[in-house]
């Protein structure tokens, strides 16, 4: 008999940073210094009135948040059901959610005294929310990319070299952002004491899931106001895409106590369901350890980490935030999977019926909104994460379909 | 009492010190790993460290790394190094312990691991992923099998914490020569020598020094300080290099080595 989980609590993460069961801190003893660091400035932070005052001033007047709620007409009318709505984290500065985090951890990194940065990056939007951040703040910034990605990605790559970052290529692996994330590891162990390590999404040892979560939980507290402005309620669905579950997480967050507002979030379901086709731990992994987190995770019988594949560089990884595995076994998020191939189709529907670029990640998000608004009332409303806009994809797309340019 | 409390109690009223390898299991195959441990031990090794390949290994350096990947590649799982070592650990008589991921441990079942560990004659185990706070409950299930879980302790560990590591550690105290990854280096931190006497004032269990040891000059600075001291890259640099060579060389090759850290040990 299935028995009844726990009801998912906000009150998460506790002291050992765990999420339920999931979560703590894997991490070789060099590192707990380090977090143990973050953990105190952090809730000094938390306690002192000028930090968020200053974080605010740069959300709304360098990064111009509040981000809209845009209510995309055609799109929902094409699709034949319930109405879609896009948080448009797309017009943020520098393209995507990400920049929430880094604005937020480089003022950490100020505070800590810490001269520079280092950070690990998929589809270079995190790479480039960094570089954005320690420019703007003067800071020394140095990015782990995956060879793979830094092909797939090239234009965020001179990005974030114009924006005065080093990039260094990752060449073991499988070259994509699970090698990062080792290597920016591998650097943060010997430079502990003079670097901060700005984690891009809700994974990782604690306290990142919760450092990074609560800096973009902005969006689902802008996204709570706007449809409370919009439509005098709450949308009946949410949808946000998947990799580490960063922009899930932010926008998820605030919705956890309304229980009567279904959460789905979406994994990368790549090439198809068979392993190492697809990027989709909490669809088809099991609990394990990876990158100082207990989590959902792609591993074989030994434990260690499969090979994962998606066409968005952003959720190709193997792992997933700790605080998703903790709202799957609650029940209180759904998590489904799309193919590559549906999110490419996602892609266009919204270029061509709404004159939106969407990033290859958010469309895997779009995908299962627009299959889910055929099975819902024309009254009901959806609102999606845009988390990204797809400028940097335009290459890799070109490729992915077989067109040449000029 | 484990197999490496026997060893130190016995080095300690002797006045000597141990010389620990490192070696990959399945690098580049099980059988050469027996083999080499055989000889490492033949040539004087005190006791062995053996490293179980595991795919994202964050402590480790570039050397030991690509070591974990060659192994992985060639299919070596974990089934096979337990029986690696259940062979050679009746051939030696010294003790083995296994560097292990926890992902790896937590997979595999921590009670199963340890019952492994335990029936093939292997001492213990180091887990370079576990701080102190997520270690009591595989301390209890080592400690109910004699097994060590050998605790880490580095440069970044501030004294009160070293002293709370310290008194859950059993069989060693592992310390971390640098703030960083495994690999040789020609220069280790200045007040290294004064950290490691420190801490040993503290503690009455041993104290081995790891990570960067690599030099016979390493081995007669830090000797007199230490308990012990663990030699990983170097070794495994060793055995990669000379592997095109044939066995047999490569193998006395990695014993000579040890043969000239030994040396400066006397
Ligand atoms: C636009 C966009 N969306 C989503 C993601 C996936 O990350 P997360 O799941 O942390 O939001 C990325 C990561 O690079 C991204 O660039």
């Amino acid at each position: 008999m299935p028995t009844t989980p726990h009801p998912a609590s906000p009150q998460v993460p506790d002291v050992a940073g765990r999420f339920g069961e999931f979560g703590g801190r894997y991490v070789p003893e060099t590192l707990v210094y380090a977090l143990d660091q973050l953990v105190v400035e952090y809730e000094s932070a938390q306690a002192d009135p000028q930090f968020q005052v200053e974080l605010d001033d740069l959300l709304k007047n360098y990064v111009g948040r509040p981000s809209p709620l845009y209510h995309a007409k055609r799109l929902s009318q094409v699709c034949g059901g319930a109405e879609i709505w896009l948080k448009r984290e797309d017009l943020n500065h520098t393209g995507a959610h990400k920049i929430n985090n880094t604005l937020g951890q480089a003022l950490l990194t100020l505070r800590m005294g810490k001269q520079r940065v280092i950070a690990e990056t998929g589809a270079g939007q995190h790479g480039v929310a960094t570089a954005t951040a320690c420019a703007h703040f003067g800071l020394d910034c140095v990015v782990y990319m995956g060879e793979e990605d830094i092909r797939r990605q090239a234009p965020n790559v001179f990005s974030m070299k114009l924006l005065g970052a080093e990039v260094r290529p990752v060449t073991s692996g499988s070259r994509t952002l699970r090698d990062a994330i080792n290597e920016a590891m591998r650097d943060w162990m010997s430079s502990v004491e003079t670097t901060h390590y700005i984690l891009g999404s809700v994974v990782g040892p604690h306290p990142f899931p919760m450092i990074v979560r609560d800096f973009q939980a902005v969006i689902g507290r802008e996204t709570i106001a706007q449809c409370r402005l919009r439509f005098s309620g709450l949308p009946d669905l949410v949808v946000a895409c998947v990799g580490g579950g960063s922009n899930a997480a932010g926008m998820f967050f605030p919705f956890v106590e309304s229980t009567k507002v279904p959460l789905v979030g979406v994994e990368a379901g790549g090439r198809g369901n068979q392993p190492g086709d697809h990027a989709s731990p909490l669809t088809y992994g099991s609990p394990g350890v990876l990158h100082g987190s207990f989590s959902y995770v792609m591993q074989d019988e030994d434990g260690q980490t499969c090979d994962v594949h998606s066409m968005s560089a952003g959720l190709d990884y193997p792992g997933v935030g700790p605080e998703h595995s903790y709202w799957k076994d609650s029940q209180r998020v759904t998590y489904t999977s799309c193919t590559d191939s549906a999110a490419m189709a996602a892609f266009d529907a919204l270029a061509s019926n709404e004159g939106i670029l969407p990033a290859l990640e958010s469309s895997h998000a779009i995908a299962e909104a627009m299959r889910l608004a055929k099975t819902m009332k024309k009254s009901a409303r959806i609102v999606v994460c845009l988390s990204g806009r797809g400028d940097k994809d335009a290459s890799e797309l070109a490729r992915l379909k077989g067109v040449k340019f000029g | 009492m484990s197999a490496i409390d026997s060893l130190f109690a016995k080095f300690r009223s002797e006045n000597k010190k141990a010389l620990m390898p490192f070696v990959t299991a399945g690098d580049p195959d099980l059988e050469f790993t027996a083999a080499v441990i055989r000889e490492l031990v033949a040539r004087g090794a005190s006791m062995c460290e053996v490293g179980i390949p595991y795919s994202d290994p964050i402590a480790d350096g570039p050397v030991i790394q690509a070591s974990y990947t060659r192994a992985l590649g060639k299919k070596i799982k974990l089934a096979g190094i337990l029986d690696m070592l259940g062979g050679v650990a009746p051939q030696v008589d010294t003790p083995l312990v296994t560097m292990v991921s926890y992902a790896i441990i937590y997979r595999h079942g921590l009670e199963k691991y340890a019952a492994e560990l335990a029936q093939r004659g292997v001492a213990g185990m180091i887990v370079p992923d576990l701080p102190v706070e997520e270690s009591p409950q595989l301390a209890k299930i080592c400690a109910a099998r004699d097994l060590s879980l050998v605790q880490l302790i580095t440069p970044t560990t501030p004294p009160d914490r070293a002293l709370r590591i310290a008194a859950t550690s059993s069989g060693f105290i592992y310390y971390v020569s640098v703030a960083g990854i495994t690999g040789e280096r020609t220069q280790l931190p200045p007040d290294l020598v004064e950290r490691v006497s420190w801490l040993r004032q503290q503690t009455p269990l041993p104290v081995c020094i790891g990570f960067g040891v690599s030099q016979p000059e390493h081995v007669r600075l830090l000797a007199p300080v230490a308990d012990g001291l663990i030699v990983g890259s170097a070794i495994v640099r060793r055995i990669a290099e000379a592997n095109s060579q044939g066995r047999d060389t490569t193998i006395s090759a990695v014993g000579d080595y040890l043969g000239t850290l030994l040396a400066a040990l006397k």
